[in-house]
């Protein structure tokens, strides 16, 4: 029999989703509207895209976005996965606040973070650019890199490479066959997170980006302030379509491994 | 074959396995039988390299390897929960081993097939183990083992998951599979009926210690202590100035006349039970020992009846009494 909840329940849950999706979805109505003048609609239209795509500014901040997603997702997911898989053979006793020290970018606000790095950058005299950028979105994507690899090789538990051992493979074997396949979709969709992440991050980029580095959010952001145009409502949409799409295939692959508990991180 | 030399185990200061001294012979079925708890798969793991003993040498085959990772030891064992590898199918899980020891690919083939057969899982070398009952997985898990003829396989309560049914096929293609195939097998389980159905030795354990190692016959006729005489299979333990003594309930015997008998009592309950009956009997109080049941056992040549309420003598041959250390 399905437990029913309490019918305000019901209302409430109702009332967040439109509280959080209504003015997403007004952004991408606006971004096909016929008009400049927001407000109205006037008839369907692709001509804010066409007029991104041919906006220098505009590719540029992509291009910088996305040359720094790609390079702080590989090093993230390859630096968030060693940290799991070392973690494992600490003693209990440091596993701890080993394990805290490696959670904390996620908690911390990200005007703290995006500050501290800030600081930290001028003391040791680093120009801000693109690798400052770089460092800060490795730092805290590396994070959630690492919880979710260490959630799926806490599943996974020690019996699986015991028997491999067992059954003759070396250490370098036993990796190789039984443990990475295990820990692969983890390490995939740790990735996707941690391109998501970097491809939205504003306010910690904001902080260490140089006047070479403007990312798509930092610019979007310079443009909001002189107004919305139906341009930037298109250049949202595609971003959050984006985002949306890595999520969602990131949740996908962490499934598709056999036998494992579900993860859900939206709501669909 | 097998050679453990004082091991013992301590888990965070705490003693699991008490200093355990054996010889494991070539070709030998031995068993560790015990309750739950007592430290049965912490022995396994010690033999196959997964836990360093505390203090004390494992031998194999003459060679000291307690210091030696599991993969360098000439041994299989089969998890107590089946541990396949869930991402590759029944073939690949149990070509595993021949991988990693990199055996040619034609053998490889031949003794896949081998074991296939051997474990009846021919049809089902395509599927994932997700897709195979709990019985089919523990098949899986024994061909896993033993394509890799190991001089030595330890198996972990193999057949703790399975209904009675599959568990006496099983029981017997084991003890098959080990005799045609010579291997020794170190075998757990708290089912005291399998341990003495199939082992040539059986060690009974308790809290970490052994009670008794020996032969089932041994085990049955003449245990040495109170655990081994009463875990394994009914028993009535007398006490007597001298000490504890046991007498099996089928060499106990009725009578109707009180007189000139050894103990006297009530009946409690007459069980019928196919070619056997069984009598509950409240043995009267002497002096101060505390009121004890005894179990009688008579087969199917007892003809008279007996009734519930009925008082009633017992009796026994002294030589069937066996000394027990409490
Ligand atoms: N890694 C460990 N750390 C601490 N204690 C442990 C560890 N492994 C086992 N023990 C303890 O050692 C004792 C023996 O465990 P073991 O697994 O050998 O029992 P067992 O005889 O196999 O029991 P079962 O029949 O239930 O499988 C138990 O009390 C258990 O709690
Ligand atoms: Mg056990």
């Amino acid at each position: 029999m399905k437990k029913k909840g309490h019918p305000l329940l019901g209302i409430h849950s109702a009332l967040m989703m439109i509280f959080i999706y209504v003015p997403i979805v007004l952004v991408m109505v606006y971004s096909f509207n016929n008009t400049r003048l927001s407000g109205d609609w006037k008839g369907f239209t692709l001509d804010w895209y066409v007029s991104l795509m041919k906006d220098r500014h505009v590719m540029e901040a992509l291009m910088n976005s996305l040359v720094i997603a790609v390079i702080s997702t590989v090093v993230a997911t390859l630096l968030g996965t060693i940290s799991a898989l070392s973690m494992r053979d600490f003693a209990r006793k440091w596993k701890g606040p080993l394990n805290g020290v490696l959670y904390m970018p996620v908690i911390i606000p990200d005007i703290i973070m995006g500050l501290s790095l800030l600081v930290l950058f001028s003391q040791l005299q680093i120009p801000l650019g693109k690798s400052t950028v770089m460092i800060a979105h490795i730092t805290f994507s590396m994070s959630y890199v690492y919880v979710v690899v260490n959630a799926r090789l806490a599943g996974m538990g020690r019996q699986l490479e015991e028997a491999a051992q067992d059954l003759g493979a070396t250490y370098w074997q036993t990796f190789r066959y039984v443990t990475l396949p295990q820990i692969t979709p983890g390490i995939i969709s740790g990735a996707l997170i941690a391109f998501t992440l970097s491809l939205d991050d504003f306010m910690v980029s904001f902080f260490v980006a140089g006047p070479s580095s403007t990312t798509l959010p930092i610019y979007i952001y310079g443009q909001v302030k002189r107004g919305i145009s139906p341009e930037i409502n298109a250049l949202c949409t595609l971003l959050i379509l984006v985002s949306i799409t890595l999520i969602l295939l990131a949740q996908y692959v962490l499934n598709r491994g056999k036998g494992q508990k579900k993860h859900k991180m939206l709501p669909f | 074959m097998i050679e453990l030399v004082e091991i013992e185990k301590q888990f965070q200061g705490q003693v699991v396995v008490k200093p355990l001294s054996m010889v494991i012979e070539e070709g030998e079925f031995l068993t560790l039988l015990g309750p739950s708890g007592c430290g049965k798969t912490t022995i396994l793991r010690m033999i196959a390299g997964f836990e360093q003993p505390t203090s004390g040498n494992v031998v194999l085959a003459g060679k000291v390897v307690t210091e030696n990772p599991p993969n360098e030891r000439d041994l299989n064992l089969v998890f107590q929960h089946y541990a396949l590898f869930p991402h590759m199918t029944v073939e690949e899980n149990i070509a595993f081993g021949l991988k990693m020891k990199k055996i040619p690919k034609e053998q490889q083939k031949q003794r896949i097939a081998e074991a296939v057969a051997m474990t009846q899982l021919t049809t089902l070398t395509s599927r994932y183990p997700h897709q195979l009952s709990g019985g089919q997985q523990q098949r899986v898990a024994i061909a896993r083992a033993i394509v890799n003829k190991p001089k030595v396989l330890l198996l972990d309560e193999p057949l703790g998951a399975l209904d009675l049914q599959l568990r006496k096929n099983l029981q017997t293609e084991l003890k098959h599979l080990q005799r045609t195939l010579g291997i020794t097998f170190v075998y757990v389980t708290h089912d005291q009926e399998e341990a003495m159905m199939m082992s040539d030795r059986i060690v009974i354990l308790n809290n970490g210690q052994v009670e008794q190692i020996g032969t089932p016959k041994e085990i049955y006729s003449s245990p040495r202590t109170l655990f081994a005489a009463t875990f394994v299979g009914e028993n009535n333990v007398f006490t007597s100035p001298q000490g504890l003594f046991a007498v099996r309930p089928e060499k106990l015997r009725p009578q109707r006349s009180e007189e000139s008998s050894m103990k006297s009592g009530v009946i409690q309950d007459v069980l019928y039970l196919g070619n056997v009956h069984k009598l509950m009997v409240e043995l009267d109080q002497v002096g101060e020992q505390p009121a004890m049941t005894v179990t009688i056992v008579l087969d199917s040549t007892d003809e008279e009846s007996w009734q519930v309420g009925e008082r009633i003598g017992v009796n026994w041959n002294p030589k069937d009494e066996v000394v027990i250390q409490p």
